[in-house]
């Protein structure tokens, strides 16, 4: 990498509108950054810092008129973008700038097959006939290592898995070997090992391209994995940018330093012994088959193991975790131990009842002992429903008194640090991390003896995530809360559980203490799983001098 | 740390206002507004208007208005006064359109509530039900009924509402089904809340805005069904109401135009303005739209 020679795409003091209303007038203030030729530029922050926008503006993708761009350049091999005309535009746009996307079941379109879609780009920039266009396309496909090249050309979106579809879009982004690709979280969409393999390949064709690479991310962990050079965005204002190494091990600016402090640590915490305390959750042979409902003319289609033969002992004051990929059947188990499914074989023991052998009324009445924290914070509260209401509803419906238990619902906003003027507020009015607290305080009211967490910080921001996080391992050691983790989130489970256990499939490959785990994992899928964690070779830099 | 996630946002003003402010930028909604109160006030004052009985006679028959001051939107062939008819008439309308209107959908929340909610089954016979109705034309079905159950102003109503339930069945069916499975129904239900409660008291008012503003098409088209039948001459003789004054007036259609025409108006703005009405609750009760 040549650093005196010009950048591909130079950005100077950038500026991007928002509507009147808004929270801020700018979304994006002032932000100058460089990508040269061969290098990737990462552009880290949180869900609205700016980050989306600030491609948008390059490629010209904003959602104008409401959002504009208000001042600044943006010069691209020396040509000022901004000065260009829509139809000049068209012209850049996949030929020599392209873009990949996050979702790439939404970004391909589902009625085209993937050859389709390659050669359409190919059609509109290279003007090459047909058969050469789709021995182009072939190679391409080749190129992003998805096998047998030939039959995915004529395969549909659906037809192929998450992974390929992105491997597809990047097929398509470099196909015409741009100087610039933009990646808009390219990864976020995909499990641990599919983004690893992602990572890789973006960073493989880029050297082999030589095309500067403005890679945007939430993720320290990918950072680390792919940057030449980072910015780091916090509500459209750059607070900090410098080499990747500098930034990432020596932050300087306060807001740096919080994030890559959220970052939780990969290093379990040691095991508690816990084998002598009672057991409170127990699981045994737990089996679930989701029967695909088929048409009356197309007949039935074949059915999902969801989960099979699944067994489990949660004792008190415990955490158990439960690993794994999409698909694993993770969820499907935090359904099945709460009733919210019914499971086809098995049994759930809480405190020694079945929960599964319960008539409804008597389920009812159990359901009390379960509580459940669910992962989408804002799905999980009733939009129409105040939140002192959400909280006391579950104590007033198990015959406690509703004055009573909305003074409860109050104390603990307190108790999950929100403050108790919340209470008559609607979902709506709080932030992400706020609602998930609320979920937390809903459970807590009926002082259950399990708490069951489905990714209960997945759709949070790093560093709400971890303040989330922090509340639950204080409120685990301060109400001896017995949790079953629910999470795809390696690093999240390392912080939080006593012990895990890893599905693939529907299946357990691996249980055992968290600690002991990590260090030395017996399966393969395990071995695999671990070694994906993006970043996973950097040590955030204030836990060295915590050793030192 | 920097990033403080407990501090709240500024509090809203109450959810009336933020509606209120979406509904009055719509003009035209402003506008049905304003005819809905007309017809109101219409039926409110019919008693000071005229305090006698509107199918009275109140002069020389088909007197044109503007004609007598004692009847001054003129006279039918009875001689009875177009004024009063069109003011009791409102009553009638109003009455037919809100009670029909509240019948089907009480039905087809019912209806649409428990197929949506539980699905299977349940799902499938009410739904073959649902389409059993839907394959007559619902101007047939309540002739019939009305030919059964007779031309009282009481059964109308109630024959207007059985006709008109499958729509909101078949709405609130595709809103339960999407709203059951939200994470939100999953947590209530986990806490031990009934399907009882679940149904009314946690998915229902999630359901009911675009009920609502369905409500008003088909207020008015109950409005218009009442109208069609009285035009039939099959509406109660015993009330003025406007479909029955067209009905009689079509027979003086060419020498006294006013005769059906004036009723015709009145028809034609107050369906307009539920129409304005249901189109200003829409964007009023679209999260979407902001303040």
């Amino acid at each position: 990498m040549t650093v005196e020679a010009k950048p591909i795409l130079e950005v100077r003091d950038l500026r991007i509108a928002l509507p009147k209303g808004s929270d801020r007038p700018f979304a994006l203030q002032g932000l100058n950054l460089n990508v040269h030729a061969g290098e990737i530029v990462c552009m880290v922050g949180e869900s609205g810092s700016g980050k989306s926008l600030s491609a948008g503006a390059i490629m010209r993708l904003l959602p104008e008129p409401h959002v504009t761009v208000a001042g600044g350049e943006i010069t691209f091999e020396g040509e000022d973008l901004l000065a260009k005309s829509e139809a000049e535009m068209r012209k850049l746009r996949g030929n020599r700038i392209s873009m990949i996307f996050q979702e790439p079941m939404t970004a391909l379109n589902p009625q085209k097959t993937v050859g389709w879609q390659i050669d359409e780009v190919l059609k509109l920039h290279m003007g090459a006939k047909r058969k050469e266009r789709q021995a182009h396309a072939i190679e391409m496909l080749k190129r992003v290592h998805i096998p047998d090249p030939e039959s995915a050309y004529n395969a549909y979106p659906h037809q192929i898995s998450g992974g390929q579809r992105q491997r597809v879009m990047i097929a398509m982004a470099l196909a015409l070997s741009p100087k610039l690709v933009i990646a808009d979280e390219p990864t976020t969409a995909l499990d641990v090992t599919t983004q690893l393999q992602i990572l890789k390949l973006i960073r493989d064709l880029q050297k082999e391209e030589g095309a500067g690479v403005l890679f945007i991310t939430h993720d320290f962990g990918v950072v680390a994995e792919i940057a030449d050079h980072v910015i780091v965005l916090r509500q459209g204002e750059v607070v900090e940018q410098g080499p990747a190494g500098q930034v990432l091990n020596d932050p300087q600016h306060p807001y740096t330093q919080a994030l890559i402090a959220s970052v939780p640590d990969l290093l379990p915490p040691p095991h508690k012994p816990v084998t002598t305390r009672p057991t409170v959750l127990k699981g045994t042979g737990l089996r679930k088959t989701f029967a695909a409902r088929g048409g009356l003319l197309t007949g039935k289609r074949k059915a999902v193991v969801a989960v099979k033969d699944l067994s489990f002992e949660l004792h008190q004051g415990e955490t158990l975790g439960v690993v794994g990929e999409s698909g694993s059947g993770k969820t499907t188990v935090s359904r099945l131990v709460t009733r919210l499914l019914d499971a086809d074989a098995g049994a759930v023991e809480v405190d020694g009842t079945d929960l599964l052998a319960c008539s409804p009324a008597e389920l009812r009445g159990m359901r009390k002992h379960i509580q459940m924290v669910f992962q989408d914070p804002m799905a999980s509260l009733n939009p129409r429903k105040r939140v002192v209401d959400i909280i006391a509803q579950g104590p007033i419906v198990h015959g406690e008194d509703p004055e009573k238990a909305r003074a409860r619902a109050r104390e603990l906003l307190e108790l999950v640090e929100l403050s108790p003027a919340a209470a008559n507020r609607f979902p709506h009015e709080f932030s992400g991390g706020q609602r998930q607290r609320i979920g937390i305080a809903r459970a807590l009211a009926m002082e259950p003896k399990v708490i069951v967490a489905d990714e209960p910080v997945s759709a949070l921001d790093v560093s709400v995530q971890a303040q989330v996080l922090k509340l639950l391992a204080e409120l685990r050691h301060r109400m001896n809360l017995s949790l079953l983790f629910v999470t795809h989130d390696l690093r999240v489970a390392a912080q939080l559980c006593d012990r895990i256990i890893v599905m693939q499939k529907g299946e357990v490959v691996e249980a055992g203490f968290t600690a002991e785990v990590f260090a030395d994992p017996q399966h393969p899928y395990t071995r695999n799983l671990l070694a994906s964690i993006p970043g996973r070779t950097w040590t955030p830099p204030y836990r060295k001098t915590d050793a030192a | 740390m920097t990033v403080l996630d407990t501090d709240l946002r500024p509090a809203e003003p109450p959810r009336y206002v933020v509606f209120w402010r979406r509904y009055r930028r719509n003009r035209a909604a402003l506008l049905g507004l304003f005819l809905f109160a007309i017809v109101v006030l219409m039926a409110l004052t019919a008693g000071l208007v005229d305090p006698g009985d509107p199918l009275r006679r109140a002069g020389q028959p088909l007197v044109p208005p503007f004609v007598d001051a004692s009847t001054p939107l003129g006279t039918d062939q009875l001689g009875r006064s177009i004024l009063s008819q069109l003011f009791y008439g409102a009553r009638i309308s109003l009455l037919v359109g809100v009670l029909a209107t509240l019948v089907s959908i009480i039905i087809g929340i019912v209806i649409g509530a428990l197929a949506g909610y539980f699905g299977g089954w349940v799902d499938d016979l009410l739904m073959r039900v649902t389409e059993a109705f839907q394959t007559i034309p619902n101007f047939v079905l309540l002739l019939t009924l009305v030919a059964i159950l007779g031309s009282k102003i009481e059964w109308i109503t109630v024959a207007i509402g059985v006709v008109s339930w499958t729509a909101p069945a078949r709405m609130v069916r595709a809103e339960f089904m999407s709203l059951r499975n939200r994470e939100f129904v999953d947590a209530a239900r986990n806490l031990g809340v009934s399907n009882t409660s679940l149904i009314f008291r946690e998915i229902l008012p999630n359901a009911l805005p675009p009920i609502i503003v369905y409500a008003s098409v088909i207020m008015a088209l109950s409005i218009l069904l009442e109208s069609a039948l009285a035009f039939l001459g099959l509406g109660d003789p015993n009330y003025a109401s406007w479909g029955n004054m067209i009905g009689q007036g079509r027979a003086v259609l060419r020498t006294a135009w006013y005769c059906s025409a004036i009723p015709g108006i009145a028809i034609v703005l107050t369906v307009l303005s539920f129409s304005l009405l249901g189109e200003g609750l829409n964007d009023a009760m679209n999260p979407r739209q902001k303040q």
